[in-house]
């Protein structure tokens, strides 16, 4: 069956229904495209399941950020409802019934409403919205036969409601909620008319509006006129920032051993800048992720260790052959492999159940690598965090991405940050220390006890110092209270206090631990926060094919149709087309000829200058063939190529037909070459 | 005089200067070829072939400037300005304005104009230095050997300056100057029509929209016409002070000089462009079928590298499956028809699967005929809905309902004019983003992102895949209106034709002495149609009819099918009008012509 046809543009295609009956696993199309297909099979299971996880783990993060926020809207709403049953009865408030309660969310995210939507009601708001878009063309669709339908309800269906109202059922007439996702979008004039219209009918129809801003809420003021604006009463509710929220979810996802996948610098990098520079949006970041975990599973066959540490150590086990060279050819373990004794790198490389053994404990090593990792990543976030001018980043993915990097310890920012702390205040140093604290108490792990309890001591030093330190105030506090004196005095003694500061070169007691303190964090950042490629196997974790990432997520369609355009050599390597930067040799295909020409002139374009022009390209080109044709079916031949040319230019974009002139076209792109 | 016997000339020329050296110019030498009498060259020099009025006012004054000063401005030029061959040529925008200000003579009116041309002027010798700085590396090798008069050239050439043409004039046959170039030859084209059209060649687009508008362009258009000569003049002084300008001004930062310059460009109604229409290049135009059959005569150039990036693409197939599945959408852009693809991956990877194949370039397609073809032929819906909504609320609680349903959507050109409306968008969005609906769809449109907001990219959930493929569009254009093809213009002719052939004898040798008429008089501006009692009278003379009203009743009948118009004159009288133009006319009556 053809699918070009004059005459319709759908084409319908169902295969017998016994064929249909045979559905395909996805799991094929995993190996099915490569050629390779270690442990195909395991690695999309592995792959599904850390998915998952992940999702699962998004979602309960999300949920738990919009708690608050959908509490206190919950509440709001009974409140504002209690007002109702009030104002119902009596009619003395009738002013104030007038000021539809608006709950005014300020949301980055719109899920997030639909889950509001979700949870608050059902069949209802569907009707409501319906009706409230068509309310202004439609006549039957009016205020009244709504608060009629209302009142319908109400009366004979309290079990139908959702069961959230139900629950708080000693409410007669429950409101009716809508909820605008996404208030700048809607027609001022629509929304206007619906508020004026509906704070007429409030009292036989409680409505409550909450509108999703995505802006500030400023605009309402904007979008609405006062006099509508005033029959509102409005309360805000402003829902997390998305950077925290990203902060959240890059914490429990990445900076966790939780999960055994993990993303390069690169990655990282391109995930929070197309976040931060583009789209502010969570999902993204999320299918970012999952694109990330698809990709790292598709196209690394060792991916199948990516999973929980006694998991991999099993699977390490039945590694085939073939799996076993591939380890053999990280560049990681060759690296590794280089640095052992002769005997021992001969075993590596023949013996396979030697290789296995090593594997696994490199495999724990990396365990454990990754776990002190993160403690001490969050150890120096404490650190780093409340500097001034935050040399190393305020945010804690700032410092990850420094540090999946390069050797942090390595950098000015991290030299100037340690200049920093070198300079902080005892009672600064003393929170930061107990939050270190707190970090290494949370995990279970032993090799960083030790450390624990190092800071604990530190701690406690810095506690004693304030014991002494208050005798000292008190042996040295006749001297602190300067006695009223005069400018020459004052100004020598303050000379003398210096020198005798200089002279005793001696650091007090304070300085001497905050150097401990800062020598201390020093060495754990140089012993546990190496870059990850510097430890064996990471590669069976590590997602680092950056550019693919970039290439399906945030393309760049305009750049790839300029390229293919003005350098076809970029897509057609062949020798021909090779021309200087700004050229394009007269063989290249039509249409780069056409495009190129058509740069050279302003707004209009003459029709048949661009065909001479065209035409004289294109006959140079072909001057290399045998005159085999006449010229005039030549020159027929040629003129075809530029109408199909143009219209192939037209297709995409750059000209249009106009009027302005006769045989002329408009450029619809500014700019040349 | 036509064209094409001129070109022809040339070409002549071209291999007077011996076969091997074209050869040589056409595939190495970019640059010296542009030295040859050789209309064969790189697009570097065939375009200035379109180049505008004021090209051909600067022509006029190189002259001058060859005859006297050519050897003064060489010499600045060489130890001048450092012209940049990568810099944008937005760069030396300001030079306009300060020339113009030397010129004086320039008034306030004018002065839009001339700046607009001083504007493309700079532009182009910025170009034209640009380009001609890139090629030396090549011709130096080949010119060293064949022609002395290059290797003087060729440090003209790196230096970049315009006026290298000129060094070759020296050189060359002092007579025959102006053809060395392709432009010289366009000049020399030109030159004699100039005389006879008196420069009408050119001139201001008129804009339709105002009157007013139109007057003015009218004023502007006699200034530049009036122009050259002043021109030409002013500039041998000021020559000097021009080349040194570009220096200072080069400075200036580019980003704000592209702005600058985009708005100069359109602050002006009025383009200049030549007036040269399709009519006069005596080709017919082309249709359909016809454009076909051309363009199958054209071996495919490339076909093995097209082919290796086919395959290419061809590799991830497996892969668009896998992620179709895990609830990604693809979307595939990049030049080229991506139909072929598309059509491979359908028939390679969805056999056993329900597809509906969607042409968005069909001109006929909507959302509602989507729609419809899943209802009612992969659903097997017979029912009809309200409305689009309702009709996609259906889809969308059956595909939710039944998990074992699968679909795939594959549309071609998701951004075609009709499909890329909002509401289209949104319910082709909403549609993908069920999980056991997959979509795979290309774009073409430069500006297709621009369809779609974050609330729609990620109802999308877009992988995006770049397939450059290079393959023509030839199914996705032949349905539109192309410019050049010949689609509006045999719509008419072969309605004309079929209404008249159900006609009577009579009625057609009435039809046909209208436009005959109407023919003989088109080039009179005054002509506002045949007045029904000269139309009875001729009729009667030729036995056509017996009485008005049998005329009228004929007149009644093509009245109704739109063929004539009749207008009442300020004399009241009725006139008669074909609504067709006259070479769509012309061709009616010789097709009439050989059938009788």
């Amino acid at each position: 069956m053809a699918t070009s046809s004059v005459s319709k543009g759908c084409f319908v295609f169902k295969p017998n229904f016994k064929k249909r009956k045979i559905s395909v696993p996805i799991e094929d199309y995993f190996n099915k495209g490569k050629d390779e297909s270690e442990d195909s099979k395991l690695r999309f299971e592995t792959y599904h399941l850390i998915w998952q996880q992940m999702k699962c783990e998004t979602q309960r993060l999300q949920e738990e950020l919009n708690k608050n926020l959908f509490d206190s809207l919950i509440e709001f709403l009974q409140k504002s409802h209690s007002g109702f049953q009030k104002n119902s009865k009596d009619w003395g408030s009738q002013i104030k019934l007038r000021e539809i309660p608006t709950a005014a969310l300020v949301l980055d995210l719109k899920h997030f409403l639909q889950k509001l939507v979700s949870q608050l009601m059902d069949c209802c708001v569907d009707v409501e919205s319906k009706e409230e878009e068509s309310a202004q063309k439609k006549t039957h669709c009016s205020m009244d036969s709504l608060s009629s339908w209302y009142t319908n309800v109400t009366q004979k269906t309290d079990p139908k409601m959702p069961r959230k109202k139900r629950t708080s059922s000693q409410w007669q007439s429950p409101p009716v909620v809508l909820i605008l996702k996404d208030m700048e979008s809607f027609t001022t004039k629509v929304l206007q008319d619906f508020i004026i219209i509906s704070s007429q009918h409030l009292h036989e129809f409680p409505l409550i509006l909450i509108f999703g801003i995505a802006t500030s809420p400023i605009i309402i003021h904007r979008l609405l006129p006062h006099a509508v604006s005033s029959l509102l009463c409005i309360e805000l509710f402003q829902s997390l920032s998305c950077k925290e929220h990203l902060t959240t979810v890059l914490d429990k996802l990445l900076l966790t051993t939780q999960f055994p996948f993990k993303l390069s610098e690169k990655v990282l990098q391109i995930l929070t800048n197309i976040f931060l520079y583009h789209d502010f949006s969570i999902q993204n970041f999320i299918k970012g992720l999952q694109l990330s975990l698809l990709e790292h599973f598709y196209s690394q066959p060792l991916s199948v260790l990516c999973c929980s540490l006694p998991e991999a150590k099993r699977r390490i086990h039945s590694l085939s052959d073939n799996q076993c060279e591939n380890i053999r050819r990280l560049p990681s373990f060759r690296r590794y492999v280089e640095k052992q004794a002769s005997e021992k790198q001969v075993a590596l490389l023949t013996d396979e159940r030697f290789l296995k053994e090593e594997a696994q404990s490199l495999l724990e090593n990396l365990y454990v690598y990754h776990t002190n990792y993160f403690l001490v990543l969050r150890c120096l976030h404490q650190f780093t965090s409340s500097l001034p001018k935050y040399p190393l980043g305020r945010q804690i993915r700032e410092l990850y991405c420094t540090c999946l990097e390069k050797n942090i310890w390595d950098s000015e920012e991290y030299a100037s940050a340690l200049q920093l702390l070198r300079m902080l205040a005892k009672d600064e140093l003393m929170t930061i220390l107990e939050k270190c604290f707190k970090v290494f108490k949370s995990s279970s792990e032993k090799q960083l006890g030790s450390t624990a309890k190092k800071i604990e001591e530190l701690l406690a030093q810095f506690q004693s110092l304030d014991e002494a330190k208050e005798e000292e105030d008190t042996s040295g506090s006749h001297s602190k209270g300067l006695q009223k004196t005069d400018l020459y005095h004052l100004q020598k003694s303050l000379l003398e206090m210096k020198e005798l500061r200089r002279t005793s070169k001696k650091q007090t007691k304070f300085e001497v631990l905050r150097e401990k303190v800062v020598n201390f964090i020093d060495s754990l950042v140089r012993e546990y926060l190496l870059p990850p490629d510097t430890q064996p196997l990471h590669e069976a974790v590590y997602f680092s094919a950056a550019h693919t990432l970039r290439e399906h997520l945030n393309a760049a369609p305009r750049v790839a149709l300029h390229t293919a355009l003005n350098n076809p050599y970029y897509y057609l390597k062949n020798e021909a087309l090779k021309s200087e930067e700004g050229c394009i040799p007269n063989v290249a295909p039509d249409i780069c000829i056409a495009y190129k020409l058509h740069l050279e002139c302003s707004r209009l374009i003459n029709l048949v200058d661009w065909s001479e022009a065209f035409a004289t390209v294109v006959t140079a080109a072909e001057k290399m063939d045998a005159n085999s044709i006449t010229s005039e079916e030549r020159n027929e031949i040629i003129h075809a190529r530029f109408i199909r040319a143009v219209s192939e230019l037209e297709l995409l974009g750059f000209i249009k037909p106009t009027k302005q002139k006769t045989d002329h076209v408009a450029r619809l792109t500014w700019g040349g070459c | 005089m036509s064209k094409p016997e001129l070109k022809e000339d040339k070409m002549l020329e071209v291999q007077f200067v011996g076969d091997d050296d074209v050869l040589n110019h056409i595939l190495d030498r970019e640059g010296g070829a542009k030295l040859k009498k050789e209309r064969a060259q790189l697009l570097v020099n065939a375009k200035k072939i379109i180049k505008k009025p004021e090209y051909d006012l600067e022509e006029d004054d190189q002259e001058v400037l060859k005859d006297q000063n050519y050897v003064e401005v060489l010499g600045q030029d060489i130890q001048g300005p450092d012209w940049h061959p990568e810099r944008p040529r937005g760069s030396i925008l300001s030079t306009p304005v300060t020339r113009s200000l030397k010129n004086g003579s320039a008034t306030d009116g004018g002065n839009k104009v001339y700046s607009f041309q001083n504007r493309k002027h700079s532009e182009k010798m910025a170009k034209l230095a640009s380009e001609l700085a890139k090629t030396p590396r090549k011709s130096v090798s080949f010119n060293l050997k064949n022609d002395p008069e290059i290797m003087i050239n060729i440090p003209q050439c790196s230096k970049g300056h315009p006026a290298s043409d000129k060094v070759q004039l020296k050189n060359n046959d002092k007579g025959e100057f102006l053809s060395t170039t392709p432009r010289g030859l366009r000049k020399r084209l030109m030159v004699p029509r100039s005389h006879s059209d008196s420069e009408s060649e050119y001139s201001a687009s008129n804009s339709e929209d105002d009157e007013g508008v139109a007057q003015e362009c009218e004023a502007d258009a006699n200034e530049v016409i009036l122009r050259p000569k002043s021109q030409a003049q002013n500039r041998v002084v000021s020559a000097p002070v021009c080349k040194e300008t570009p220096s200072k001004k080069m400075k200036r930062d580019k980003t704000s000089d592209l702005v600058e310059e985009y708005f100069e460009a359109h602050s002006s109604s009025k383009v200049l462009t030549s007036d040269r229409t399709l009519q006069k290049l005596k080709r017919p135009k082309l249709d359909q079928q016809t454009l076909r059959n051309l363009l199958s005569k054209v071996a495919p150039s490339f076909s093995a590298e097209l082919k290796q990036l086919n395959q290419q693409y061809e590799q991830l197939f497996h892969k668009w499956m896998l992620q179709l599945h895990l609830g990604f959408n693809i979307v595939l852009y990049g030049l080229g028809s991506k139909r072929d693809l598309l059509e491979r991956f359908r028939t390679s990877m969805l056999q056993d699967s329900v597809h509906v194949v969607i042409n968005g370039f069909f001109p006929g397609i909507s959302v509602k005929s989507i729609l419809n073809s899943i209802t009612q032929e992969v659903l097997d819906h017979t029912g009809t809905f309200r409305s689009v909504l309702d009709q996609l609320d259906w889809i969308t609680n059956k595909f939710k309902e039944d998990s074992s349903l699968e679909l795939f959507l594959l549309i071609h050109n998701l951004d075609s004019q009709m499909l890329r409306g909002d509401k289209s968008q949104q319910i082709i969005g909403q549609l993908s983003s069920l999980h056991n609906i997959y979509l795979i769809a290309s774009i073409d449109h430069l500006n297709a992102p621009l369809m779609w907001d974050h609330a729609k990219q990620s109802l999308y959930n877009w992988l995006w895949y770049e397939t450059t493929t290079y393959s023509p569009y030839t199914e996705e254009t032949s349905y539109e209106n192309s410019l050049l093809v010949k689609q509006s213009g045999s719509l008419p002719l072969s309605s004309l034709t079929h209404v008249l052939r159900s006609l009577t004898p009579n009625a057609r040798g009435i039809f046909r002495l209208l436009s005959k008429y109407q023919l003989d008089n088109q080039e009179s501006p005054s002509y506002a149609g045949l007045s029904f009692q000269d139309f009875y009278q001729q009729c009667r003379e030729a036995f056509l009819v017996n009485s008005d009203l049998t005329l009228r009743a004929q007149l009644t009948e093509f009245r109704d099918h739109k063929l004539i118009r009749t207008k009442k004159g300020a004399d009241g009288v009725e006139y008669l009008l074909i609504p067709v133009d006259s070479g769509t006319l012309t061709d009616f009556l010789e097709k009439e012509e050989e059938e009788s």
